[in-house]
């Protein structure tokens, strides 16, 4: 049940980088033999020196990277409560089917004649996509979620624009995710932020101070980042919607209403969805992902170009450029389609019946580990949680033990962490998403582990100062990693 | 399908541990005005099995590189992947990890970006590298907006050679950004430099360009210096093993495609933005970059460091919006590299010059077809300009049995010749061009 890497003792401890187990001369590749007349490249383009990469063996290099795959923690080691990353079993029939041919073969420039397939695919998912989100559109250009934010962002600045006065400002919630932030910055857009009332909720009489008729829009996650729903979500579109402003939908915390609440229905006007949040696309180690944006009928024309068209009379799929107010291209070419193979694998696989379970599940599991933590982790706000809760750890303060130490203790406990220090507007944060994922048994194991690192904290806090002492490093020095710039060999 | 391994006795004691009789109750706080009062218009969930028939239903309706000869390239080509990359990037302590927030445990990850920021370094000649991008062209957004940071500037010069993609995509974020884009002519096939004036903020120069062609990088990066500007080079991370570097040739800041490092065609994505600067931008690089440190025992270790730069720590004024990035499309790029090594690297690039050049001359002696630009030189890709319609071209290679492309202009085709394509199928394909045009 539990999956963390440990320690491998004896004279191997630490891994050498491939530099050091190079040797002159070594080598893996082959090729055939040139069978054209050899060409040399004129001497005023040609490299001076070749470049100093690695000279190893084949064996080499599958024992190097297999030994470094187990000095890291994987859904498929153990159990992965990372808060707002909805870490869930990624399947692997999505592996299989996104390594067939006739989609991991496909080049970008073949002609639509060719790719029909593909296409189909596409359309498919995407009226999926805007069934699950109330939404008329998608695009699937954006490859990454902060990538559908900036795509969505630069949308509604298109429509405004249109409209004769692109506005200057758009709202962010203060416990939004930074990629919100970042993103509005890079949209030509400035923050404005609006507090979280005492229920962890936006704080509607401020936010009604904070709109006019220059706030281009607002961007929320319902569930927030907190995990709790914003029930007042119908005011908050009506004031935003009187002025003339957008609703941003960030999918980030999507699976938790899957089935059962749609952006669409509660006033949103875009929304980006995380493939490898809800759909379980594996995430890569940091990626990749993919960030889909669906809209509303009124924002269709400012999509991404080109969009999927589909000709019912030859039931034959293109790609319309033909397209005069979209935003243009976000992406080198039509998203990260390997993804959204996985992606639509999920949803089909799933189906109406299994999605909405899916949401369900997710916050049965939220609700059921916050209930087994929360007397020694209070709940940072007293709302019923959705799919993830953010509880504190500042009662252990006093024991002198922080949320990293707690953190760092679950680890040699066998676990992955959860979330810690975010959302900053919570002291000593500590945010748990177990998705629906994993079964009562894992739940009431990693609580028990909570559970004694807290008395732990209380009676022993050494043991969570100085741990992990299992995993295959210690704790690392952070700022010698930056005052001692050393970003390769 | 179905993965949640709830029995209704655990959702019953589960729910009842909440105070709970129903799972209804876990969402009786609700508003009942946003909630779905039905059910969601998706078809009925599938078994394993019947969603793997329908999947091999959608892939067996598109042609593809293994049952056409792919000579079809402008920006995504069909290079080898060795057996052993997938076999190791697929390793799924690697692929069902998240970003290596926790480092203690997370570092075979970091390791691997590790070694992949040194390899890069190492082909680029340049100093820095991050953890990776999307892909080539959103990579180029982003240096372009490391240029405006670093000299205050908000013009950008960009040949007229680049690929379009890479100048629609920069043209998108310009409107967010505030950065103006102009072009520099590029006659006979490569960039004048003459079209370098004023006070830049960056030249953006393609080599080999998108049209295949190798430029006068080193002229026009002088120029570009002399302007005051950041040269940026977009380059092809595989043509380091016989092209001079971008560091050799003075640019400042390199963006490529690393799609051709391992990563299979996907359909033009997930693929790898790679990025790599001088050390004078480090603190203007976008996205993750790894370092190495050590533990409290002192035992060598690696972390996410400079994180001063980015999105969670800065928020507003981070030097980027990037979050997930591609870090498995890197992993593989790092065996790929491995297994290359330097004399990989030179025979790959040698192989794709020599049966590039002989394909161009076997399909310049066509009736009808000709080189587009005679006089540049090029790696692995070049343009065919022919008295008939390429579109009509292109669908009748398909016929035949080949892919080409993308189609350049009104009467333009490009053709790429990677390493994996033989004598006999250039020959064959030349035939069928010869064909196609009458």
């Amino acid at each position: 049940m539990t999956g963390a890497p440990v320690r491998r003792g004896g004279p191997d401890l630490g891994s050498p980088t491939l530099r050091e187990l190079a040797r002159p001369g070594r080598r893996a590749w082959t090729f055939p033999v040139l069978d054209v007349p050899l060409v040399e490249l004129p001497a005023e383009h040609a490299r001076s020196a070749g470049p100093s990469l690695p000279e190893v063996s084949e064996i080499d290099i599958v024992r190097h990277f297999t030994r470094l795959s187990q000095m890291n923690y994987g859904v498929d080691t153990g159990f992965y409560p990372l808060g707002s990353c909805s870490m869930k079993y990624n399947p692997k029939v999505a592996e299989t089917v996104a390594a067939l041919p006739g989609f991991q073969r496909l080049h970008p420039h073949q002609p639509e004649e060719t790719v029909q397939g593909a296409l189909e695919l596409l359309w498919m998912l995407e009226r999926a996509l805007c069934e699950v989100t109330g939404m008329a559109r998608v695009t699937f250009q954006p490859p990454a979620g902060a990538s559908g934010e900036l795509t969505g962002l630069l949308v509604i600045r298109a429509y405004h624009t249109k409209n004769g006065n692109p506005r200057s400002k758009i709202v962010i919630p203060d416990s939004a995710h930074g990629t919100n932030p970042a993103s509005v910055s890079l949209s030509g857009y400035q923050v404005r932020q609006v507090p979280s009332d005492a229920r962890g909720l936006v704080d509607v009489g401020q936010l009604e101070k904070l709109v006019d008729e220059d706030v281009a829009g607002l961007m929320l996650t319902n569930p927030n980042t907190l995990g709790l729903f914003e029930d007042e979500i119908e005011g908050i579109a009506e004031v935003l919607h009187r002025v003339g402003a957008l609703l941003y939908y960030d999918g980030a915390n999507l699976n938790a209403i899957i089935g059962r609440v749609r952006p669409g229905d509660m006033g949103f006007d875009v929304v980006h969805m995380n493939t490898h949040k809800t759909f379980a696309t594996p995430h890569g180690g940091g990626g990749p992902g993919a960030g889909p944006v669906a809209v509303g009928e009124s924002l269709e024309r400012f999509l991404p170009k080109p969009l999927l068209g589909f000709d019912q009379d030859s039931g034959r799929y293109y790609w319309d450029h033909d397209r005069p107010d979209s935003i243009g291209r976000v992406h080198g070419f039509n998203g990260n389609f390997g993804v959204l193979v996985r992606a639509f694998a999920y949803v089909f696989g799933h189906g109406r019946d299994g999605l909405r379970e899916v949401g369900e599940r997710a916050v049965l599991n939220a609700n059921y580990l916050a209930c087994l933590v929360m007397g020694d982790y209070p709940l940072a706000f007293p709302g019923r949680p959705m799919h993830e809760f953010v509880s504190t750890a500042r009662p252990m303060k006093r024991h002198g033990v922080r949320a990293m130490d707690v953190a760092k203790r679950l680890i040699d406990l066998g676990f992955h962490p959860p979330t810690v220090y975010f959302p900053l507007v919570v002291e000593e944060a500590m945010m748990v998403e177990p998705t629906e994922t994993e079964s009562k048994e894992t739940l009431d194991a990693f609580a028990e582990a909570m559970l004694q690192a807290a008395r732990e904290a209380r009676e022993h806090p050494e043991l969570l100062h100085e741990a992990p002492v299992t995993a295959p490093v210690r704790r690392l020095d952070e700022a010698k990693a930056a005052r001692e710039l050393k970003l390769r060999w | 399908m179905r993965f949640a391994p709830h029995t209704d006795d655990d959702a019953r004691e589960m729910l009842a541990a909440c105070g709970l009789s129903s799972i209804d109750g876990l969402f009786a706080h609700l508003p009942p005005g946003v909630t779905l009062d039905r059910e969601l218009g998706i078809p009925a969930g599938l078994s394993e099995m019947e969603l793997v028939s329908e999947m091999r239903r959608l892939a067996a309706r598109n042609r593809h590189a293994d049952d056409l000869v792919c000579f079809a390239g402008g920006g995504a080509y069909d290079h080898y992947v060795p057996s052993i990359v997938w076999a190791l990037a697929g390793r799924s302590e690697l692929y069902t990890s998240y970003t290596p927030y926790q480092p203690e445990i997370s570092q075979g990850v970091l390791q691997i970006l590790f070694e992949y920021q040194s390899m890069i370094c190492e082909l680029t000649g340049l100093d820095v590298s991050n953890a990776s991008l999307y892909d080539g062209p959103t990579a180029l957004v982003e240096a372009v907006h490391m240029a405006t940071s670093a000299t205050g500037r908000s013009r950008i010069l960009v040949t007229e050679a680049l690929d379009p993609r890479f100048l629609q995509t920069l043209r998108t974020y310009g409107a967010g950004e505030h950065f103006e884009v102009e072009r520099i002519a590029a006659d006979k096939g490569v960039t004048g430099v003459e079209g370098i004036v004023g006070e830049p903020a960056a030249v953006v120069v393609q080599h080999p360009n998108g049209w295949g062609n190798l430029e006068n990088a080193r002229d026009l990066f002088g120029a570009a210096h002399a302007a005051g500007a950041r040269a940026i080079q977009v380059f092809d991370p595989l043509s380091l093993g016989i092209v001079a570097s971008p560091a050799e040739l003075g640019a400042d800041i390199a963006v490529g495609e690393g799609q051709v490092l391992g990563n299979h065609l996907n359909y033009g994505g997930p693929y790898l933005g790679v990025i790599a600067a001088r050390i004078q931008d480090v603190r203007r690089m976008p996205g993750r970059i790894v370092g190495e440190t050590a533990d409290v025992d002192g035992a060598r270790g690696y972390v996410l460091t400079l994180q001063a730069r980015e999105q969670h720590i800065r928020r507003e004024k981070a030097t980027s919006n990037i979050c997930t990035n591609q870090t498995l499309m890197a992993v593989a790029a790092t065996v790929y590299l491995a297994w290359l090594g330097p004399e990989g690297l030179r025979e790959l690039g040698q192989q794709c010059l020599a049966k590039t050049r002989y394909a161009a001359e076997r399909l310049s002696g066509l009736s009808d077809t000709e080189l587009k630009y005679p006089e540049a030189e090029f790696f692995k890709e070049f343009v065919l300009r022919t008295e008939r319609d390429p579109v009509a071209i292109q669908s009748a290679l398909i016929e035949a049995g080949f892919l080409t492309g993308p189609i350049v202009g009104d009467d333009g085709l490009l053709v790429s010749v990677t390493e994996r394509r033989t004598r006999e199928e250039i020959d064959a394909f030349a035939k069928a061009f010869e064909g196609a045009t009458q």
